[in-house]
């Protein structure tokens, strides 16, 4: 049950990761291309620590490269959320703020974790994902509360994406047995904290909170969008093409 | 109607104990804006821990035409440097 | 003190090796010069992101990913710092921006051919970034401080840049046969286009000559060049591959490697336009400008309002009185 819930943890750093590396030499300015790619250098970094040490608990003599690039859609344990597509930069930093949020949260739970692995892990990576809900929060105001256009731009994207959202905290089955023996997240805990969090930086951005309570899930047990399959696609070409070789 | 990101100078203490020294510049909006880049920008490599900005139109440079009445009358005051002296060879901690 | 006048003055520093820093008197030459430089090389740096950046999603491993990630983010700090080093000249980014979007200025040439398969990314660190590394060594001691210094720090961050690039060739060299005939086949399209990074030939170079009489650039194209293709030639033959070039061999007499004639139609017809992406790249740089534009102007707009907030705001004024 742990392996699939590190799944569950590096599958969203890995494809978001992936997401923000589509950027790399095409943002609006250079220091926010190199603000985006420290962002996915972390987040494939966290993935990376974490496919290594699912591996090692499988104990099948599989490495982090098998798990990343020789699993097909319905194995990939990420939230929708995460692969949805950059769109424009006021998707993107929706798309981050909201998994930013989550994250940090989690995180912070996870550094209680009964595992003693995981708790390091999160100790670490906290420091990352700070940083990252500092930048994607930071973001949401100057676009919300910047020009007419960008506020407009991020309402756009918060309507489109916020169907998303809920699926981060709403627990499925690996969610709740890890929860009870104390190894993952409570996400009934961090629910409200993460909805005061969205509250507060969308009202001072300016943003009208959408009202729909309909939420989008399914990704967490490996029933995911179209878009997963071209992102494997991509992410997966090399490995597939040329099984069993070095890189 | 365009404006330009203004430009930050940028200082990294890169241990404590260190001053800061200058690393380079950068554009941001703001100040806040200004430490963060300067954090994506100039401390990847592990290169620092505290940074300064300021903007580039705070910063009063002396003028190279006044190098010499500036500069050159340090030059001939040997006495404050400590080799100026002579002591003995046998006497220590001096 | 003799009584030179400016420009022999100016010149007698740079023959004493002290640095020209922004705020010294200089000739508008220098000046004009040097932002051309460094723009271009900044350019270069931002246009270099492309080809590589294109295979950051289908990096073969979670290693090589993390790699490229970091290199081709290397590039865009290596562009900013070099526009930077042009401000100080009294230029200006936004300025220097659009030179390169209507192209109006030029950039290394060699980021208009495309990259088709993995072992591209190798060939490219290997030799493009070796190539380039042959250059910004010897541009650390440029007469301009700030350009100087720019060059350090970047050459101080490249020197991951070419040993990843060989690594990676190494790993598909010794790999499957069809590794192997990647890493060839990418050595086969880079070998020449390298070669020309180094501009044309002394004889034919317009810049040349001044440049180095400022020290802005102190070896030669063509001692460039065969400085490269002498400590390759052997990198490659570790490798076991081989460099398409049948003129190629070690000459005893000169203690250097003699090659063929370099394709020149070629590389001036590039250098107009004509390559195989440099529409695309320009493109590229285009969309990413104008599509960055509301970010920008909206990042601008939310300090403006900040700064407006703290001068209404009660509690400012309050700790203002």
């Amino acid at each position: 049950m742990i392996f699939k819930y590190l799944l569950q943890l590096g599958d969203n750093a890995l494809i978001l990761g992936h997401r923000l590396g589509e950027w790399c030499g095409h943002a609006p300015e250079l220091e926010i291309d190199m603000a985006l790619t420290n962002i996915a250098l972390d987040l494939t970094g966290q993935a990376r620590n974490l496919f290594q040490r699912a591996a090692e608990i499988e104990g099948k003599g599989r490495t982090e490269d098998d798990i990343a690039y020789l699993r097909d859609a319905w194995d990939f344990r990420n939230v929708l959320l995460v692969e949805q597509p950059n769109e424009d930069f006021a998707f993107t930093i929706v798309r981050q703020f909201f998994f930013d949020t989550f994250n940090y949260y989690a995180h912070q739970e996870l550094t209680k974790s009964k595992d003693e692995w995981l708790a390091g892990f999160a100790a670490k990576s906290l420091k990352e994902i700070t940083y990252h809900l500092r930048f994607s929060s930071e973001w949401m105001l100057r676009l919300g509360d910047g020009t007419e256009l960008s506020h407009q731009k991020l309402q756009t994207a918060l309507d489109e994406l916020w169907m998303y959202h809920g699926e981060l905290v709403q627990p499925n089955e690996v969610d709740l047995e890890l929860a009870k023996s104390g190894v993952g997240v409570d996400l009934e805990k961090i629910k409200p904290l993460f909805n005061e969090k969205i509250e507060e930086v969308l009202s001072k951005a300016t943003l009208n909170i959408p009202t729909d309570t309909w939420m989008q899930s399914g990704g967490k047990d490996g029933k995911h969008s179209e878009h997963l399959g071209y992102i494997l696609a991509d992410m997966q070409f090399l490995q597939r093409a040329y099984p069993g070789v070095e890189w | 109607m365009k404006k330009d990101w203004p430009l930050w100078e940028v200082f990294i203490r890169s241990k404590s104990g260190l001053s800061h020294k200058h690393v380079g510049s950068l554009h941001a909006t703001d100040e806040v804006m200004a430490i963060e880049n300067a954090r994506d920008v100039y401390t990847r490599r592990n290169e620092g821990v505290s940074i300064w900005v300021v903007e580039s139109k705070y910063i009063t440079a002396s003028d190279p035409d006044d190098s010499d009445p500036f500069f050159e009358p340090a030059k001939d005051k040997v006495y404050r440097h400590p080799t100026f002296y002579d002591v003995p060879d046998e006497i220590k901690h001096m | 003190m003799t009584h030179l006048n400016l420009e022999d003055q100016f010149q007698a520093k740079i023959d004493a090796e002290t640095k020209i820093e922004p705020k010294d008197w200089m000739p508008e030459a220098y000046r004009k010069t040097l932002i051309r430089q460094i723009s271009q090389h900044a350019h270069s740096e931002i246009v270099g992101m492309l080809p590589e950046g294109n295979w950051i999603t289908r990096a073969p491993s979670l290693r090589r990913k993390l790699i490229l990630l970091a290199k081709v983010q290397d590039e865009a700090g290596h562009g900013l710092y070099l526009y930077s080093a042009a401000e100080t000249l009294g230029a200006n980014r936004d300025e220097l921006v659009q030179q390169l979007l209507t192209g109006k200025a030029k950039y290394s040439s060699i980021f208009n051919y495309p990259t088709t398969s993995w072992a591209d990314i190798g060939a490219i660190g290997w030799l493009v970034d070796g190539a380039a590394i042959m250059n910004q060594v010897m541009l650390t001691r440029a007469s301009y401080g700030p350009y100087a210094r720019a060059m350090v720090r970047i050459c101080k961050e490249e020197s991951f840049h070419q040993r990843q690039g060989y690594e990676i060739m190494m790993t598909m060299a010794k790999g499957s046969p069809a590794q192997k005939q990647m890493a060839q086949d990418a050595l086969n399209r880079w070998w020449w286009p390298s070669l020309m990074m180094f501009g044309p030939k002394d004889d034919d170079s317009a810049h040349s000559e001044q440049s180095m009489k400022w020290k802005i650039k102190r070896k030669s194209n063509d001692e460039l060049r065969q400085q490269f293709v002498d400590v390759t030639v052997p990198q490659a033959e570790y490798l076991g591959l081989t460099i398409p070039d049948p003129d190629l061999q070690w000459n005893e007499d000169r203690g250097h490697y003699d090659f063929g004639e370099i394709n020149w139609e070629e590389f001036w017809n590039v250098v107009k336009g004509n390559g195989p992406c440099n529409r695309q790249r320009i493109q590229a740089r285009v969309k990413a400008y104008e599509d960055g534009a509301w970010v920008r102007e909206a990042a601008v707009a939310y300090a403006e309002k900040k700064d407006q907030r703290k001068l209404v705001s009660p509690k400012a004024q309050a700790e203002a009185a």
